[in-house]
């Protein structure tokens, strides 16, 4: 509520200072809700800084139903939000529809391509991340073998994997990576038990570093891999504090990054494809106090050396997507 | 070629832990459906005991306030389906749909306002979550050629609940085919004018069903949010209690058949976390999305009458209406 008065007291001064004309940024965020330590708190984190940063409001809704996504973007289109960030690549076929509705709107959607000539399409280059944290499970192995655990077995996830499996061969080529998706289905995306024999599994075939890229499944493998005293790889946002001590790094997704930018250029967001990779500071690992003691500085200096190499282009890493095909199992 | 692979310690482990769910389910709806009550909100109550018990267990710090609180929740939407298909006579299956739509979205709602952790409880930690026992001698009998691995791998180190479910199998048998209140049970779900007119309430019995039913659900559900994981994560319960609907059918509504199925479907999802076991025992690869699928199949293979017949509880899915 108090968050709420400190908005709506700020909206009212700028409204005072600037008049109606300067248009606000607005965020819309997917179904799992702002807080879900993930995804869409990311892309909140991001809209807070900028508001912080420049002063400026945002406005915001948080879908409740599938049925809400075309309302809300027109809702805010048609009070003038601009420019409109979404998160999530379920808004890709509403988005398509409403976007030639309002030309003057500029729009962002994350995680998915939508060719309209008013939205910024922000991808991000996932396997470029799992290459890094690939190259540092690799390291940290002692048996050789390592895991990869997937949510729903869809080719974004399957990109996830093959960075993985390159960066993990890059550094170790005789070393094992076993891979196992959670299911086929939405559901795999919240299945911590199934998450949990999985990783019991792959600890039996000899695996003593798990990557999961599974949502509310990665609860299930973090915690278990923490259980079983092996280490964990967190993905999208950092989530090294889950086991503190037990989860080797995160690959992270600076969501964040993607909403600040889109907001702080405002109406003149630049439009098309916007690629956030290791060279721009959209992909990152994580590393805090959780981890220090996991990551010696020699890992840490040969996953720098590699990022170096990714973001100037003289690395390049196989991208699952564009072929549908890993060169590495 | 390598069949006894298959049955490696760790699959039948695996295999355990994935069925005491199932399991636990399948012998509530077996209590409800016996008595002539449809239940598909078994799915709604494991979800929402799981939540309760999460939630509670990481407030008070205690895994069994924890379970109570599970249990509690459970007879909640029993009692609110008993309401509405018992005393209201409403239609069985809207209820349970009802129940499961209920439970899905109160969990995440409850568990977003107490915790702010995008629909999830906290981590549980140290007493907050049911650890393994082990039992008499594993260790020792552990190095014993043969039996000994069994022991201590498979028999031993599960949490407490899971021995209580594998005891509530032959329990179920004995209260269904041994006792008065059973064979009342039973009659209540076949005839039920017939246990009306020898004096015993038939809403009684019913309720008493659907009470038990919430019990077992509560169980499962604390079992999946607190023994197996050490938290509740949104929809956790990913489909189990429609499985385990599946499973009695495939038991055909009897006790030691519910458990051998749902062992069996526990067993299926077991193997297919393992495609390196099925490869290296049969030569080739199967499709995963097979195994997963192989549950359903087999039940719809049996209630098309391939493999016997299943014929549900004569009563089922009517609401009871005393003759004027």
């Amino acid at each position: 509520m108090t968050l709420m008065t400190k908005f709506l007291g700020a909206a009212a001064v700028v409204a005072l200072s600037a008049g109606a004309a300067l248009a606000e940024p607005a965020l819309i965020f997917d179904l799992g809700g702002k807080f879900d330590k993930s995804f869409n708190e990311a892309a909140f984190a991001g809209a807070q800084r900028w508001s912080e940063e420049t002063g400026g409001t945002f406005r915001e809704i948080e879908l409740q139903s599938e049925a809400q996504r075309e309302q809300a973007l027109r809702r805010f289109a048609e009070a003038g939000s601009n420019p409109i960030v979404m998160t999530g690549f379920a808004f890709g076929n509403v988005l398509e529809e409403v976007a030639p509705d309002y030309p003057d709107t500029k729009f962002a959607i994350i995680d998915m391509v939508v060719d309209q000539p008013n939205v910024r399409s922000v991808v991000f280059n996932e396997h470029e991340g799992s290459y890094l944290v690939g190259m540092m499970a690799a390291m940290a192995s002692e048996s050789g073998t390592v895991g990869f655990i997937g949510g729903m077995d869809i080719p974004l996830i399957r990109k996830f994997a093959c960075g993985y499996a390159q960066g993990v061969k890059a550094v170790n080529a005789d070393a094992v990576v076993i891979q196992n998706m959670t299911g086929t289905t939405p559901a795999a995306w919240n299945d911590p038990v199934k998450g949990t024999e999985l990783t019991k599994a792959q600890i039996a075939q000899g695996a003593d570093v798990v990557y999961a890229a599974a949502g509310g499944t990665g609860v299930g493998v973090l915690q278990t891999a923490a259980d079983e005293n092996i280490l964990s790889i967190g993905v999208d946002s950092n989530q090294n504090y889950l086991h503190s001590g037990k989860v080797l790094t995160s690959m992270m997704k600076r969501v964040d990054n993607a909403v600040y930018n889109a907001m702080s250029s405002g109406a003149d967001l630049e439009t098309g494809f916007n690629v956030m990779g290791i060279a721009n500071g959209g992909i990152g690992y994580a590393m805090d106090e959780h981890n220090a003691a996991l990551v010696s500085a020699d890992m840490q200096a040969a996953v720098d050396a590699a990022a170096s190499q990714i973001a100037n282009g003289s690395l390049s890493v196989h991208d699952y997507m564009a072929d549908n095909n890993c060169p590495v199992e | 070629m390598d069949f006894l692979s298959l049955f490696d310690l760790s699959v039948l482990d695996s295999t355990v832990r994935l069925a005491v769910p199932l399991l636990l389910a399948c012998l509530a709806g077996l209590f409800s459906e016996r008595a002539g009550i449809f239940d598909i909100g078994l799915e709604g109550k494991m979800l929402a005991a799981a939540f309760f018990s999460a939630a509670v267990a990481h407030l008070t710090g205690s895994v069994w306030l924890g379970l109570l609180a599970g249990i509690t929740a459970s007879l909640a939407l029993s009692l609110l389906h008993g309401l509405a298909s018992i005393t209201f006579r409403g239609n069985q299956l809207i209820s349970g749909v009802a129940i499961n739509f209920l439970a899905a979205g109160m969990t995440v709602l409850v568990a977003q306002d107490w915790f702010h952790q995008g629909g999830r409880t906290p981590s549980l930690i140290g007493q907050g979550r049911f650890s393994p026992i082990e039992l008499p001698l594993a260790t020792t009998l552990k190095d014993t050629p043969g039996f000994g691995p069994v022991y201590h791998d498979l028999i031993s180190g599960h949490s407490v609940l899971v021995y209580l479910a594998l005891l509530m199998v032959p329990a179920t048998w004995w209260i269904l085919y041994r006792t008065r209140f059973g064979l009342r049970l039973r009659a209540v779900g076949e005839n039920p004018a017939a246990v009306d007119t020898a004096g015993v309430s038939v809403v009684g019995l019913r309720y008493a069903a659907v009470m038990i039913c919430g019990v077992l659900c509560g169980i499962a559900g604390a079992y999946l949010a607190t023994a197996l994981q050490a938290g509740f994560v949104k929809d956790m319960t990913a489909g189990r209690g429609f499985i385990a609907l599946a499973a009695l059918i495939f038991a055909k509504w009897r006790p030691w058949h519910a458990l051998y199925a749902t062992l069996l479907f526990g067993y299926l999802q077991a193997i297919s976390l393992r495609p390196d076991i099925i490869e290296s025992a049969i030569g080739f690869t199967v499709q995963i999305q097979l195994l997963d699928a192989l549950p359903y199949i087999l039940t719809v293979v049996i209630l098309a009458g391939f493999v016997g017949k299943a014929i549900p509880p004569r009563a089922g899915g009517e609401p009871y209406v005393k003759e004027r």
